[in-house]
Formats: C-alpha cells, structure tokens, sequence
C-alpha cells in the first residue's frame, strides 16, 4: 500500500513495531519453510501471466523486485522473504517508521476531516499521531488459545522447540490440523514414536477446496503414515470438551472435561475415558502436547470508539469489514493484507501475499476516487475491440487469477454499445455501488469478467481426481470444473439488494446472460473456435450486433450495398484503417 | 406426419400401414335400423351407434367416430350410425332420447355395448372395440399372482407382451391393442392398468404406460424366470411393432462376411449393427460378450458376431468392434473400445443423435455454431500452418525494446499472437519488410503483446494491432492508416523526409513543384503540396508546419517564405499566404488561398485539396470519399474507362453540375469487389459500363442510368436533371438494418436452470426463489436480447443426451419432459 499511496504522492506514513520490515517472516513460519511457491519458470514471457505462479512478489513496477531473483526454492525459505521486503521498502524508498509500536488507537470528531474524524495513534513513547485515513495491515499477531482444563500444559506452536532431537522417542499430541500443525508434525515425523492430531473439524485438503489455507499437499506426510497404519494418526473432537491432565511421570492424559467437573482434582485419580470405555482413542499418555490452532487479530489497540468488532461466528479471528475492506464500525479505517481475509475467507487467496497484494491496489483506487477524485483507472476502446479485451485479461490477467470471485474486471457499456471501458480487478461485492466508488458511469449495461471454479468443484469432502472431470467441447463450457473464466452481462448495474441475496453459490447476483469459457487444461484461453468463438457470440447476441471482423474489400461491399456497417467496418474501414490482408489470405 | 413416414420405409404390415392413412375414403353410413341388420354378415364385426335424431349434443362423439371408420375398416370392422326413427324402433333404440349407445356385433349377436362417454375419442374407440374382440388374445390382469400364473403357463411355450397403460382406452392402450391384432396369436398379450402391480416388478416410472416383453419361449427350466426387456420409446403402434420385430429377431448372429453387406431386419427397422470382432483363439469368451452385449442391446441396436480368420475383410488390427449406422451410405466404424459399457453407451448415444437429427429437420436446419464465421479468423486459421519469414522483422522483448528504438528509427508493430486481424496483418507487415529488404534505413520491429504485455502497456497499446514510429529525439507517432502493405510503405517512405520540407530558393521551390527534388516519393504521393509565406507571416506559418507535421506520412509538404516568394506568388496567381497544389500526374499546379486559418483547418483544406474531381473509387480510397456524405455517383467500368466517357464527367462537374454528388468510376478489373456491388444494385445484370446513383447517406436509394442511352454530357445532364426532380424511379434501396449477430450464443443461463431444475437435491435456500421471481419480468426481456432459438433448446437436449447415461431410469424420464 505504502508504494500505491507513494507512486501517487500521497502523504503517508508506516509504523511498524519491529526494526525491519517482515518481521513476522524472522519467526515465521517456524520451521523456515514458505508454503506459497515461487515458480521460476512458466515458458511465458508475460510479466503479468507470471504473476499468477509468483505468490511471493509485491506489486511494483521494478522488476527487479519480483521474489524469483531471491530464492531459487520453489517453496523458498522464510529468511529470503525478509531480504525481500527489505529490498523492497528500501529500494522504493517507502515512508517506514520503524521501532515504533501503536499501542493505542482513538477517533477524534473533526468536522473538517475527510470522514468526519481523525484518527489518533499513540505510540510506545507516548507521541500521538494524526491521520484522516487509517489503514491496518497488523495481520493475526495473536495465537489462537482455546481454554480448557489443562490448557496451560500445552505448548504452542509460536514457542515450541523446532529442533526435532527435543522430541526423540516421545508420544505428541498436536492439538490443530492447519498448515501449522502439520507443518510442525512434518518437522518431527520422523523421530517421535507417534503423532496424534486432534482438532474439531476433519482434515481440509486444499487440492480439493482450492483454497490455498486449507493443508498444503507439502506438509501432508503424515496423512500418508496414518493411511498406512504407522502409528501416527488423525481424530476429531470439539477441544472445548477435553481436558489434559499431569501425571505423577510427568505424562499427559487426555480426558473430557466433563469428568474433571466431577469433583475429585487430584491428577492421579480423576476420571479417564479409558475407564469406562477401554478402546478410547487417546488412552496413551503424551509426553508433549503443542498447540497448533492459528491466530487471531490483534483488537486491543483499538480504542471502542472505533467500533472495530470481530467477524461473526464463522469469522471470529478477523475484524469485521465490508467488502470495500473498509470497517464497517468506522468510514476511513481499511483493514489490509491478511487480516482482511474475513471478505473471502476460506474462498479464494485474499489471506496470502499473492492475493491481498490486488485487493490492497483496490483499496488504494477506491481511496484515490473518494478523497483525490482520480477516478478508477479505465480503458476505453471502441466496440470491435471488446472480444480481444476480454480475451487478453483472462488470458494473463494475475489479479482475476489470483483473486478469483472476489476481484473480477468490469466492462462499462458506452451508449448504444460503440464503445466501452475496462475497469480492472474490482472487488465484485461492491458491484452494487460501483459508480459511487470508482467514478466510473454504468448506465448503459455492463459486463463482469470473473474467474471461477466449477460450482461443484470445491469442498473438504469432494473427489476432485474424478473421472470426467473436465469438459472439452463448448456447449458444455458451464459444466467446466476448473478455473474457468465466466463472464455476466447486466443490462443495469445490480442493486445493493440483489448482490445480498443472490443466489447461493453464486458469485455474482443472477445476470441477464451468462458465459462459461470452456476450462482449459493450459489456461490458455485463445483457441478460435473453442474459445474466441463462443465467446464473442456470446457478447454479440448481448450487444445486438455483429462483431465479426472484416476484411477491407468486405467494408467496401457493404459500405456500398448496406446503409449500416457491421461496427469493426465502421471503426476500422471509414475512418481509412481496414484491414487489407495480403494475397494468401485471399 | 414423420412416423407415417417412417413407417413406409421399413416396410411394415399392409394392415399396419393403413391405420395412419387418414383418409376420408371410408365415411360414416347413416341406416335405418332395418337396414343396419340386414346388411349383418355372419362372423365379422360391426359397430353402430343408435340415435334418436341429429342431436347437436353428440356432434362432438359423431365426429370421433366417423374418425374411427378407417382404422376400424381396416380391422374388418364396419361402423354404422343408425337412425332411430319412429316408424322402425328397434330395442337397441334407447327409450329416452339422451340414452343411446353404441353396440359391437359379431354377426347379429351383440358382443359389448358401450354408453358413449367410454368412447371419448377416436382412441377410446378403437382401443374399446379391439379389446373387446380380442378378450382372448388380451389377457387383462390386476395382481402380481395372475402374471405370474401364465408366466409359469407359458414357460417353454410362448413369450409374453406384458403392458401396463394408465387407463382403458388412452392412446397407448389403442397402441397395445392393435399391436395385439398382428401379434396377439404369436404371442401372449398381457394388459393391466394397476400400479401396484407394475411396481411390485420393479418398475419406478409408474407415469408412463410401459411395455416389457417376458423371453418365455426360450425358457426350458421351470424354476427359472422368464428374462425381461423393457420397451423404452414411448408406446405407439409403430414403436411396439419395431420392438416385437427385434424380439423375434435372433439373438445373435455370426457372420463373416463383409459388415457394411450384412443385411438384417434391424437395419430395416432403423437400428445400428454392432459387430463383436471374434476370433478363433478367443472364440468361446467373446460369444459369452456378445451374448452379453446382445442382451443388454435388445430392441436398440442388432449384434453380431464376426469371425476375423474366416473373413475376408480388411478389419484394422486392434479393433474389437464394429458400428454400422443403420442409414445408408455411412460408412462402417471400427471401433476400439475396452469396455462392454462403451459399446453399450456408444450405440445410445447414437440412438438419440438419431432422434434428434429428426428434431433439427422439424426445427428447420440449425446453424452449427461452432463454425468460423470471422473471415479474417478463418483466413488466418487456414493460414496458420504456413512458415513467414519473421526474421526480416526484429522481434522486440521489453529488454531490447527500449536501447533498439534508441538506437535508431524504428517502425514497431504491437499484435497479439492470438488475434486473428493482428495475424492477418502481421503477413502483410513480412511483405513490406520483404519489400524494403536491404533498402529502407527505418528498422522494421515487433513486439507481440502477448508475451510482452506490460511493455505494450507502457508504450500505451491498449488494441491491437497497432503500428508506431519512433525516431530519435521525438515522441512515438501511431500510424492510422490503411492496415496493408501499400499504406504502410507509403507512410515509412514519405516519412523519410521531414514535413513540411524547408525550400530555400526559387529554383528549388521549382524542382520540388515539378517532382525533381523528390523524384522517388512522388509515386506514393501524387499531390505535392507547398505553402507560401511572406517572411514575416510566422502565426500561419506555424500553423502550416504543424499541419504538415500532422500530414506526415501521407502527404509531401513544403514551405517558403524567403524574401523572393512573390516571385512564385505572382507566376502561379496567388495571393498570399497561399498553397500551391502540384498534381504531379496530370502535371497540373493549382493554387488555395489560405486565410488565418488554425492547423486542423489547414490539414482539412489540404485533405480536401487532394481529393480529385472524378477519381477511380477503389477499396483504399472509399471511406476519403464516403466523408464528403454525398450521393456517389458511380461509373462502372470493365477496364480502364472511356476517356469519352471521363471529358463528358469532368465537364459536367467543371460546370457545376455535379456539386451534389461525388462522382467516381469503378475498375472492375481493379476491384472485383465491384461484381458483388452491381449484382446487389440490378436484378438481371445490362451490359457495361454502368452508370448510377447510390444514395448512401439519405434513404438508400439506388437510380441507374437507363442503359440503352449514351452515356454523353447532354443525356446525363438530362438524366441528372430528372433525378433531382424526383422523376426517376430508384432500381433498388439498400437495407438499411442494423448489423445484428450472425448466430445466436449458447444460453448457459437456462442450461443452468435446467440442469439445477433436475437436481433439487442441491442446495436451494430461499433466497434464489425471491431473485427468480423478480427476475421473471427481466427474463421476458431477455428473449429480445439473447434470441431465443430453437438451438438453444436443442443444446440443453444434447447436454441431457450425455448425462442420460449417467442418470438412472427415472432420471431419464424426467429429461424427457424437456
């Protein structure tokens, strides 16, 4: 954000409470690994394709600063991230105060202030700052601790040994089954004599939701070891239930609360599963138990008057906000990077450096629109070129790819369709109040370009290897299971209610047509026939007119034999710019 | 009309085949009762109704059954209305006028009587009439026990046709019964209308009338049970007889002859052959296969056996089946297919491509829209396999881009490799590179945006394709003329002096006047156009220089403004400042005043000045023409034309008469575009050359010269003079309708809808109903906009084709509701 608002001289400021940037990155992950791949190679050239297999890279325009010229790893090491962002601050000569932590955060009522007040930020030596826009990328800083009897035995993962020789010959229980927890599993698999792993939910696969937060196929060994009866293992239980008691030895048992409710507190005697039930699951005693259950937002530096609150029951962990990013308790106070993932979490990538690096350049357009009146950055081309506008964005557009359902480009209509403009990677739950927030004049129809996967597709439970998976020919484009491109024709802009309840599993509200591109197993969507074909007989038939091209002698027929010309005539031939073709196309 | 059709073609029954003959030969004989007995014969039978009067009350029966006299006829059975009058009652005369019924005979004993409301229309009748003489052939059952009675009866004797109809006298109880008529003695007919019964065999679809045909015949142990095939298309007399017919058929047959020579009754009944390639070695196991396979293909498609050793034929190595399509001509298939199920769903799928092949002949042929209809996408398709020699361009990359167009001039195409017009251009871009090989100092580059995307973004190409010139030290300038190879080398060459071009002396001022000085550009530029100024004029001057800066590439410009200019001023009447005009072609030098004119409007005088009087219209040249948004007044020529004919034109333009209209000639060896123009404007073509009026700009309208005239001054003076008094009657009005899609998108809205109309197993809260009712009046606007055709309808079909297989039995009915 800090290049976005420095790109466009704005007055701007980042606290950062560690000396350097990426400090989260010098502790984390704790066993060195990133899981986000940084893919080298694509056999393409297009900087903008790339992207879409670069998740590491911020958005800049030097491309020196792109992640593949700092680890050769394809999941590279955490310390080369920090070096990256180093770089990256550095070079572009961000505005970063470094060493200075918010401890506190107010709002001041100021009737000249953008959105009516400002924003009061103290810091640790007591100085106060003042801001009209306040923009909080702190991330989930604290780790999610359950309370249960018994809790205070267990380590977690923030603090954990990650040198495997600690756990030599030991039974560990690892409560959680993220990323983490597996990752942590990993580190150990091999020297402990079991591994238990107890969380409320089964195992989330991210090959089969597509979701990039659920278990990684890296970290999943020791899925493998428990199929294949080596004694470690997978369990589900609610960790509200249990508890965990101490032994005489030093030894963990797991029992249920429910138990320890009973009265009798001596550690020895309390009541254990086993002991009615002589093949529970847990009966061994652990040497170790680690934590492994995530992390939350940091809410206590944010004074209440700031209305900031926490996402609903399925979102807890994050703060709640629009889809605009902006909080809903406050005007001008966005939440960025992943602490913004509650808009999309567990849908798409907006909690991961290679997704919320778009949404944070959507916020950054929004804010130019709303306080410097630059309104969001367009494109606009006559009608023949709208087929080879579409086809070119979906061909390598990284933001829709990334951010697909959540970020798609827009296609404003221009009256009786002769031309348009082409807004890019806009966050399509805000479709509804479009004009206010980019500027930008939908009153002639509109289409949304969005990437998405089959509707059936996605899902913890879900075979995603299953046969006929794919679909080839074009009629069946909207049974296409992988990332696809789907484009929606609206005749009028969506209103607020209609994007609210549209229909489930929608991304979009119910548009006036609908196009599937066919999936494609390269995601190379310019075949001419499979793809450009049906694709433009798809925008013609929403358009009402012909968009085919034509060559100059073609024009010339029709502009003497017809009063009308087809619009790639009209654009191209009148104005003296037909297509003349040579003698082996004739 | 279709299935009467069909029914010729596979040859079916004379007795069949007049049941569909709706022909108004037999009609209804209207006796008295006396007569009606008297015309009895012994053993046939006959249906009369018995009528009081002419009551319009039972108008609506009297119809239905005059209806039915034909296919009853065609049983044998006479029907006769007879009139109750009062002379001659007789007991069947009912004693209240509304009691009259109908009454079946065999002979003169009564077999039925039938209250009319059972004979509710032409089906009920003859349903109700066959059932009633066929009572022992038909066997109408209501519990499970009864079937299973005379199946043990009939194990090892006769089959069975069982069917079950909703209710007496429906259209497919009429089907059964008169498929009874030709099979009842082979077979045992077995009808019931209880759906308990057709349950407890197993059947879910309890909605449709079913027929199953029980293989007792074949049956030798007792215990066992009778094998069952399900009939799956709908009952319909025709239908049930293809279907008995391949149940007589033998099960399967091994052949070893050629298979496009095998002839069997299926292929005669419409249905594919599938032939399971044996042999010797694995003879036992693939007979087991395609016992299996027939068995699972009864009644859809025939299989056979075919011996690979013993036959003659050329059968590809690994193919372990063949598939003949049961019409004519197609060639056969060898297939290779590694499981019994494909056989299986290769012969369905190709029974529904069959139904709706049929379909699309009733929907008036289809457009298929996978089919390019982009000429330059098709063209350069077709193209796409030939090798350019791209290396005569330089192909940029974004890091060679930036020190190249530095380092020296350069002519840079931005294409997409995926775009079908920057392909197309891209082989006319070769062209001029093969042109200027060796010649030009200007480098000729490319970039495709494709690859380079950000690099076309920063040079800001936001289309493709797009041509930009970079010299050193100035800023990029687009080109925006023709895409062709003749435009662009034009451009390049014309660029290679700077414009306007500074004349230093009168001498020069000459030689640049009369094409010396740029002896080699005047080819690509036949106006040569110099400013004149006094030397003080340094407003207009300016102005002229950046028009000319503006002109660059398209035409040659030159300024002077040395101290001796009135010496030109004067020689060529010219007032300053002023342009003088050099048309180097006809050698003629014309001078514009030019008042304190801004640059673009010196750009549009100079445009304009360099637009001749009466050009050759050509494909290039058109659209300079078009702006003027004048009348075009057209000459069509085979060759070159008839300088006659131009003197005539160009002293009727020199005298003013032509100032409404643009006159031009067209070569038709030049443009053939030409031939596709006069076949739009005459119905029956006259004889070259041709003169007419096309109206382009104000109602369409085309005037054409009467072609017995000559074309003189005088004549068309006249002609002209007619025309403008609206005297002369237009030969034709161009279309004037917009330019609308050429083929309608595949609607995946309502595929969608379809498919989750057919899954209500997935989730479907609340929240999609609201948005669909307030959807419902957009979707009636939606027909305007996504036109409804019958393809789409087709497609959704299609699709449900390929999921048939997929589904179970219920699903496939509920498909069929589509």
């Amino acid at each position: 954000m800090a290049y976005f608002l420095q790109r466009a001289g704005r007055d701007y400021a980042v606290f950062e409470r560690a000396p350097r940037p990426g400090s989260f990155f010098t502790r984390y992950p704790r066993h060195r690994q990133l899981i986000s791949i940084n893919k080298r190679h694509t056999g393409k050239a297009n900087a903008e394709f790339n992207l879409r297999h670069d998740w590491n890279s911020l958005l800049s325009h030097d491309p020196r600063l792109l992640f593949r010229h700092y680890s050769r790893a394809y999941f590279p090491d955490a310390g080369d991230m920090v070096r990256y962002l180093g770089d990256f601050a550095q070079r572009l000569g961000l505005h970063v105060l470094y060493n200075t932590t918010i401890t506190h955060v107010t709002l001041h009522k100021a009737r000249q202030a953008w959105n009516g007040h400002y924003f009061i930020l103290t810091d640790q030596m007591g100085h106060t700052h003042q801001c009209s826009v306040l923009l909080v990328a702190t991330g989930l800083s604290v780790p999610n601790q359950v309370d249960f009897p018994g809790s205070e035995y267990v380590e977690g993962y923030e603090s954990v040994s990650v040198d495997p020789e600690d756990f030599e010959g030991q039974n560990v229980l690892i409560l959680g089954r993220g990323n983490s927890a597996f990752e942590t599993a990993e580190n150990i698999l091999g020297v402990t004599n079991f591994i238990h792993m107890l969380s409320r939910s089964r195992v989330r696969l991210s090959w089969a939701t597509h979701y990039v937060g659920d278990l990684r196929a890296i970290n999943n060994g020791l899925l493998d070891t428990y199929q294949l009866k080596s004694l470690d293992g997978l369990l589900e239980s609610d960790l509200t239930d249990l508890a965990i008691v101490k032994d005489r030895e030093g030894k963990f048992h797991v029992t249920l609360k429910f138990f320890l409710e009973e009265g009798n507190q001596s550690a020895d005697a309390v009541t254990l599963p086993q002991d009615d039930n002589d093949n529970f699951a847990m009966r061994v005693a652990y040497d170790r138990v680690i934590r492994c259950l995530g992390w939350n937002f940091d809410f206590s530096i944010f004074n209440k008057s700031l209305r900031l609150s926490s996402g609903g029951e399925f979102s807890k962990k994050y703060p709640l906000i629009k889809a605009s990013y902006e909080s809903k308790g406050s005007r001008g106070l966005f939440v960025l990077g992943t602490a913004s993932h509650s808009v999309d979490y567990r849908k798409s990538a907006g909690g991961f450096i290679h997704g919320f690096r778009y949404t944070v350049r959507a916020v950054h357009r929004l804010l130019e629109h709303r306080h410097h009146g630059v309104a969001w950055p367009s494109t606009e081309l006559p009608t023949s070129q709208l087929t080879s506008a579409i086809v070119r964005r979906v061909n390598e557009a990284s933001g829709l790819y990334q951010m697909f359902s959540v970020l798609a480009d827009v296609v404003l209509l221009k009256e009786n369709a002769t031309a348009f403009e082409y807004l890019e990677e806009f966050p399509v739950q805000m479709l509804a109040q479009l004009e206010t927030i980019t500027g930008r004049k939908a009153r002639h129809g509109l289409f949304v370009i969005d990437m998405e996967y089959g509707r059936n597709f996605s899902g913890p439970d879900k075979d995603v290897f299953f046969y006929d998976r794919s679909v080839g020919h074009t009629e069946d484009a909207w049974r296409s299971n992988f990332l696809h491109p789907v484009v929606y024709y609206y005749r009028h802009l969506p209103t607020e209610q209609e994007v609210r309840f549209r229909p489930a599993g929608w991304a979009l509200p119910r548009p006036t047509a609908i196009h599937h591109v066919v999936e494609d197993f390269l995601t190379d969507w310019t075949a001419p026939v499979g793809h450009i074909l049906p694709l433009r007989r798809f925008l013609e038939n929403c358009l009402d007119t012909d968009l085919r091209s034509f060559y100059a002698e073609s024009c010339f027929l029709f502009a003497l034999t017809h009063q009308k010309l087809p619009p790639f005539c009209q654009q191209g031939y009148l104005r003296a710019q037909g297509l003349v073709g040579t003698e082996s196309l004739r | 009309m279709s299935s009467s059709f069909n029914l010729f073609r596979v040859g079916i029954s004379f007795v069949m085949m007049c049941i569909f003959c709706k022909s108004a030969v037999g009609s209804l004989s209207e006796l008295s009762p006396q007569k009606y007995f008297s015309t009895l014969q012994p053993g046939k039978a006959s249906l009369a109704y018995f009528c009081q009067a002419d009551s319009p009350r039972n108008s609506v029966f009297l119809e239905e059954l005059n209806e039915a006299v034909k296919p009853l006829q065609d049983y044998g059975i006479s029907v006769a209305k007879v009139n109750c009058v009062k002379e001659e009652t007789s007991r069947y005369c009912g004693k209240e006028k509304d009691l009259m019924k109908a009454y079946l005979f065999r002979g003169n004993i009564v077999l039925r009587e039938f209250p009319p409301d059972t004979l509710f229309d032409v089906n009920a009748i003859v349903a109700h009439v066959l059932f009633a003489l066929l009572f022992n052939e038909v066997k109408y059952i209501s519990t499970l026990e009864d079937l299973q009675n005379i199946e043990s009866a009939l194990k090892g004797k006769a089959s069975i046709a069982f069917s079950y109809v909703r209710a007496i006298g429906t259209p497919e109880h009429r089907a059964v019964m008169e498929a009874a008529f030709v099979y009842g003695t082979t077979y045992q007919f077995v009808l019931t209308t209880e759906t308990a019964l057709l349950e407890s065999i197993g059947t879910e679809d309890i909605e449709n009338a079913h027929l199953y045909f029980f293989h007792c015949k074949q049956v030798l142990d007792l215990t066992e049970q009778c094998r069952r095939t399900l009939m799956e298309p709908p009952l319909t007399t025709l239908n049930i007889h293809r279907f008995i017919k391949t149940m007589e058929a033998p099960l399967l047959t091994e052949v070893a002859e050629d298979p496009q020579q095998v002839s069997t009754v299926h292929l005669q009944l419409g249905l594919p052959l599938v032939f399971i390639v044996s042999q010797q070695a694995t003879y036992e196991a693939d007979r087991r296969t395609a016992e299996w396979v027939a068995w699972r293909l009864l009644g859809k498609a025939g299989v056979l056996l075919l011996l690979r050793d013993s036959s003659e034929v050329d059968i590809p190595q690994h193919a372990n089946v063949v598939f003949r399509r049961a019409e004519e001509g197609v060639p056969v298939e060898f297939l290779v297919l590694h499981d019994v199920d494909l056989i299986i769903s290769r012969v369905e799928s190709n029974m529904h491509i069959e139904e709706i092949q049929e379909d699309e002949d009733e929907d008036m042929a289809s457009p298929d829209m996978d089919i390019q209809d982009d000429e330059v996408a098709e063209t350069v398709y077709r193209d796409r396999k030939r090798r350019l020699p791209l290396e005569l361009t330089v192909e940029l990359t974004e890091e060679t881009f930036n020190t190249t167009v530095v380092a020296s001039d350069s002519i840079v195409l931005f294409y997409a490799g995926w775009q079908a017009v920057s392909m197309a251009f891209l082989q006319s871009y070769i062209d001029l590179a093969i042109k200027l090989k060796g010649t030009s100092t200007m480098l000729l580059a490319r970039v495709n945006c494709a690859d380079w995307s950000d690099l076309c973004t920063k040079q800001k190409v936001t289309e493709f394709p797009v041509v930009k010139m970079y010299k050193e030290g100035k800023t990029p300038v687009s080109y925006t003329g023709m895409l062709g190879t003749e435009d662009l080398l034009k451009f390049i060459q014309l660029n290679r002096i700077s414009c306007p071009v500074n004349i230093t002396s009168v001498q020069e001022a000459e030689e640049y006047l009369n094409g010396e000085l740029h002896k080699d550009l005047i080819s690509y530029s036949s106006v040569s156009v110099l400013g004149l100024f006094s030397p003080n004029m340094t407003t207009v001057k300016e102005d002229f220089t950046e028009a000319g800066n503006c002109l660059k590439g398209y035409v040659i410009t030159g300024i002077y403004s040395e101290e001796d200019v009135l010496i030109l001023s004067n020689k060529y009447a010219a007032t300053l400042p002023a342009l003088l005009l050099a048309r180097h072609k006809e050698g003629k030098i014309e001078s514009i005043p030019l008042a304190n004119s801004p640059a673009q409007d010196i750009v549009q005088i100079i445009t304009n000045a360099l637009l001749e009087t009466f050009p050759e219209i050509t494909v290039e040249n058109l659209p300079i023409y078009l702006r003027l948004q004048k009348p075009l007044l057209i000459l069509f020529s085979e060759g070159s034309i008839n300088p006659q004919y131009k003197k005539a034109m160009l002293t009727l333009a020199k005298n003013k008469h032509l100032d409404s209209l643009t006159p031009c000639w067209l070569n038709l060896k030049n443009t053939p575009a030409g031939q596709g123009i006069l076949q739009a404007y005459f119905d029956a073509l006259p004889p070259l050359p041709l003169l007419v009026v096309v109206n382009l700009h104000s109602g369409g309208q085309v005037f054409a010269f009467p072609s017995d005239q000559a074309i003189t001054e005088q004549n068309l003076l006249l002609w002209l003079k007619k025309l403008e008094a609206g005297l002369e009657s237009h030969i034709t009005v161009l279309p004037a309708q917009e330019w609308k899609p050429p083929l309608p998108a595949y609607d995946f809205l309502s595929m969608m809808d379809a498919a989750a109309s057919h899954h209500p197993t997935r989730k479907d809260p609340e929240c999609t109903k609201e948005t669909d009712a307030s959807e419902k009046d957009k979707k009636q606007e939606d027909k305007s906009a996504i036109r409804k055709e019958p393809i789409e309808t087709l497609r959704i079909k299609h699709w449900n084709r390929s999921n048939w297989f997929k589904g179970g039995k219920s699903f496939r009915h509920d498909n069929k509701e589509l």
